[in-house]
């Protein structure tokens, strides 16, 4: 008997804004002025935000930040594409998305400098803390769309990795769930070239991200992630297809770390400046502010007004931060179970007490 | 002999170890281009290449059951966990099957693998980067967990541990990793697994703890025996499990007092094991409820409240004030 082919798998790529700005007028998605606008806003906001945070962290006024700067079409445009009550399950490198689903500024700064406060649920917004735990979080984002088919909830799951992500189990796991349950989560997988020091094509011997979707049955596709068009094309659909019953996606956005690690990282040590320098020409923001030229809806002095606008928010938001007095030590004593065990109580008690005797504060 | 603080001293058992054994293997996140994120395996890829100093895909799980594979097959990895806050899914492994080998087979099939991982507070980072979990590997039978405290007993701890035929988690107490400096010989030094160290004798009350806690301790202990006059006993643990009983019962046996200092949660703690040792063997001794300073019962607390929540020189010495005053 000869050996047949019994399946034949292909993967495809899309952009639709090149790195010049050139639009692909056949995949050019049909989005307002209006629209178009805003995402620039949310993706200047993210990296101001960003550069901000390492400033401050610089300065010694937060501790260690994990900085997205380059990847904001990646997780910013998926993010404005999630309906009101759509859940957002994320990583921990797409600051600017969190802003879009309900966190403020003043909410990272407190979680970048150590309070647990940076953590609360925002109102009206189905948005889970950060999740540290390399592809941890993606499982829960399966659990989630579980219970939503359950409870006939239309809701969908956006759900965040990196590519160093997709070598653990959890990450997996979560896949093969998804498509047996046929989840409505969407999984986004921000490939930024780098799991630290480690690159892509030693995470894993696969030629794309993308094509793990293929193992598990479910569909996958590899996105220009710094081609905020080709985001919100792929996001667009994979959505709607969880919306509607479809199942699972996963969509691999290729885009790139401009900055360190964290800011405890030196990325001398094992990348050079040329990459990065080549890295910096396919910026998503510099080619969609060209997009817009072209669309004569943007010029130099509406960049120059929204730059000193967000620049006055997060100067405010800052300086609310720094305001804040009332983040009182024994808050962890309050929240590890719903109700205090005697023990707990005590030992809460014996803290206060200590505290006021150490302080002078009787 | 040269003074190096303990990233260089762990760095120098590797580079020693790796020098006269071909089998020891190093195997981690970032361990190799980067040297690790502390630069603990600095200098190890470029002597001994990528086969012997392996950055690997990011998984924890993968790390260790790779590692059982290699250490079944006649090699010695000494993998790094980045931090022991992501160290959890390894549990799985050294619980199911690195602790059990030896047993499962009576014998014939031995584990001899290391786990190093910087654990506990003091660096300013993000969650799951400063707590100490130790009780929860010292609870796998089978599993020797160590936590050396200074330069020197983190080199001959080490190179022990690599040499040990059974599995190791040796935990790294990240806050000590720069913040002195020590003499540690050039020449091989070796320190038993499984022996505590009396720092140095005392008769009025013995104090043990082990880590990142030996410095505050014995801050502690310096103006309490300065003010007071009196002898403190102070022990450093180093081996979690198997638990060095004789010298904790004899020291207890001769003070009658004890302190214990614990950087973790109070409950179900290694403080807990030593006091439930002393009550099996020195009980009728003791002139004084033995005393725990610890962390609370808490989830770890993000830096910015750590400092309210570790233990520090004035609990310590306040403990050590109530228990002799008893
Ligand atoms: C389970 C686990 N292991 C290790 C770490 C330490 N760590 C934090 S981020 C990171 C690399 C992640 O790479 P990737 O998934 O590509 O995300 P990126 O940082 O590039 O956004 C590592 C190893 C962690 N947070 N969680
Ligand atoms: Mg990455």
């Amino acid at each position: 008997m000869p050996i047949k082919e019994i399946e034949d798998f292909t993967i495809s790529y899309m952009q639709v804004l090149d790195e010049n700005g050139k639009v692909d007028k056949e995949l050019e998605p049909k989005i307002s002025a209006t629209e178009l606008i805003d995402m620039y806003r949310w993706m200047i906001r993210a990296r101001e935000v960003d550069q901000r945070l390492i400033n401050l962290q610089r300065q010694g006024r937060i501790g260690t930040v994990g900085p997205s700067t380059g990847q904001e079409a990646a997780h910013v445009i998926p993010a404005l594409l999630m309906k009101d009550n759509d859940w957002f399950v994320g990583a921990f490198r797409e600051a600017g998305a969190r802003l879009v689903r309900g966190e403020s500024i003043v909410q990272a700064l407190l979680f970048y400098n150590g309070f647990e406060e940076g953590n609360k649920k925002p109102e009206n917004y189905r948005t889970l803390p950060i999740s540290i735990i390399v592809g941890s979080q993606t499982l829960h984002a399966v659990g989630i769309g579980y219970a939503m088919k359950y409870r006939g909830d239309d809701a969908a799951v956006l759900t965040f990795m990196g590519d160093g992500a997709t070598s653990e189990g959890d990450f997996h796991e979560a896949m093969n769930f998804a498509g047996v349950w046929q989840a409505p989560v969407v999984f986004l997988c921000q490939n930024n070239q780098w799991a630290i020091s480690l690159p892509r094509h030693k995470q894993t011997k696969s030629e794309t991200i993308a094509q793990k979707a293929i193992a598990y049955g479910i569909p996958g596709i590899q996105v220009d992630g710094n081609d905020p068009l080709a985001m919100h094309v792929a996001a667009e659909e994979a959505l709607k297809r969880a919306r509607n019953g479809g199942g699972p996606t996963l969509i691999e956005a290729v885009t790139y770390r401009l900055m360190m690690h964290t800011t405890a990282d030196d990325p001398k040590k094992y990348r050079t400046e040329d990459e990065v320098e080549g890295w910096k020409k396919k910026d998503p923001i510099i080619r969609f502010k060209k997009y817009l030229a072209s669309k004569k809806i943007w010029d130099a002095k509406k960049e120059e007004a929204l730059q000193t606008e967000i620049k006055a928010e997060i100067d405010v938001a800052v300086k609310e931060f720094e305001d804040i007095k009332d983040l009182p030590p024994e808050i962890c004593f309050d929240h590890v179970f719903s109700t205090k065990p005697d023990d707990i109580e005590e030992q809460r008690q014996e803290f206060l007490d200590r505290l006021r005797k150490e302080t002078g504060n009787v | 002999m040269s003074k190096m603080n303990m990233v260089q001293a762990i760095n120098l058992a590797m580079l020693q170890e790796m020098a006269k054994d071909d089998s020891v293997v190093v195997l981690g996140e970032d361990v190799g281009v980067d040297e690790g994120v502390f630069r603990v395996t600095a200098g190890l890829l470029k002597k001994y290449g990528e086969d012997r100093v392996i950055d690997t895909p990011l998984a924890e799980s993968g790390i260790i059951g790779t590692s059982i594979g290699m250490a079944l097959a006649g090699l010695k990895p000494v993998c790094e966990m980045q931090f022991s806050g992501f160290s959890y899914l390894i549990v799985h492994q050294l619980e199911g099957h690195a602790s059990r080998f030896r047993a499962r087979s009576q014998g014939d099939w031995t584990v001899p693998l290391v786990v190093r991982m910087p654990y506990g507070g003091g660096v300013r980072a993000m969650e799951h980067h400063s707590e100490s979990r130790e009780a929860l590997y010292a609870t796998i039978t089978g599993v020797k967990v160590v936590i050396p405290s200074t330069p020197r007993n983190a080199r001959a701890l080490l190179v022990a541990a690599i040499r040990d035929p059974d599995p190791v988690v040796f935990m790294e107490p990240k806050h000590s990793y720069r913040a002195f400096r020590e003499e540690v010989p050039d020449e091989e030094e070796v320190m038993e697994i499984g022996k505590a160290e009396i720092v140095h004798e005392g008769n009025d009350v013995t104090i043990i703890s082990w880590g990142a806690m030996m410095r505050p301790t014995i801050k502690a202990v310096d103006e309490y025996q300065e003010k007071t006059g009196k002898t403190v006993e102070l022990i450093d643990l180093l081996t979690i499990s198997p638990m060095d009983s004789k010298t904790i019962i004899e020291s207890v046996q001769k003070t009658g007092r004890c302190v214990i200092v614990q950087e973790a949660p109070k409950t179900m703690g290694i403080a807990s094991e030593i006091i439930a040792r002393i009550n099996d063997k020195a009980l009728m001794y003791l002139e004084a409820p033995v005393k725990r300073v610890t962390n609370y019962d808490v989830i770890t607390p993000y830096f910015g409240r750590e400092n309210y929540y570790f233990p520090n020189p004035e609990r310590i010495y306040q403990a050590l004030e109530a228990t002799v005053d008893f």
